[in-house]
């Protein structure tokens, strides 16, 4: 698990609700320094989350996702305990993951 | 030499290999796209039809547009996937949700918007696609 993201599962009657923030610039290649300098792009492409390793979301994103993306998905069928993991890779091949066990919301 | 060259190419392609793959995954050509019908075209949209069954929650006016939160619920059944595009963005294709094994088609995340403009939602289901929209005003564009 890495500290560059943060995820929470409750689940709360049939839907479990997931939460991930991720720590990621997400630089559109837009963006000028304060020297004027156009900062290259770097943000995240694919994300994907899975529940007990099954697919149950991915995700492409351009670079209109904001700074340090934020995500809410809903997943019916989890149980208390069940494992859910998200992957995530950017342009400049970077990658970083996390987990989160379902909780009793 | 041959070794190492041999070597060296090996190397380099299993590096190349992660990205490769991504490549395949992502759809370079639509979130490059700068306009919305050019997004629409590279995600394969054939004809779309206006939806009440799409809740877009986005505030009316947005002080910053760095950071804009939506929420985007579809009842329609079968929802395979959610599209988030501003039609004002240098790139206006946000976002592209597919869902499977149990996914409720329902997202919030935070986006980007460069200035005043209509946030657009697609969702496929099956072959169909339907479509919402919301205007957003921004005070201060958010796109460097």
């Amino acid at each position: 698990m890495n500290d560059n993201i943060k995820m929470r599962a409750l689940l709360k009657g049939e839907i479990t609700e997931v939460k991930v923030l991720i720590g990621h610039p997400m630089e559109t290649g837009r963006r000028k320094n304060d020297l004027e300098e156009v900062v290259p792009a770097h943000f995240i492409q694919l994300l994907t989350a899975s529940l007990n390793g099954k697919p149950v979301l991915e995700a492409q994103w351009g670079t209109g996702i904001s700074k340090n993306p934020y995500l809410t998905f809903h997943l019916r069928g989890a149980k208390v305990g069940d494992l859910i993991k998200v992957v995530w890779h950017d342009n400049k091949g970077q990658t970083g993951n996390g987990e989160a066990s379902v909780s009793a919301g | 030499m041959q070794r190492r060259h041999f070597l060296g190419m090996s190397l380099a392609s299993l590096l190349l290999l992660p990205l490769q793959a991504l490549a395949a995954l992502w759809n370079k050509a639509a979130f490059e796209a700068v306009t919305a019908p050019a997004a629409r075209q590279h995600l394969q949209v054939a004809s779309e039809q206006p939806s009440s069954e799409i809740e877009i929650v986005a505030p009316d006016f947005a002080e910053n547009g760095a950071v804009v939160q939506v929420e985007v619920r579809s009842r329609i059944a079968n929802t395979e996937a959610i599209a988030i595009l501003v039609d004002k963005n240098p790139t206006p294709l946000i976002a592209n949700f597919m869902f499977s094994n149990g996914a409720d088609p329902y997202v919030v995340t935070r986006i980007k918007m460069a200035e005043s403009a209509e946030l657009q939602v697609i969702v496929k289901a099956g072959e169909h696609y339907f479509t919402a929209s919301k205007q957003v005003q921004v005070s201060l564009g958010g796109c460097g």
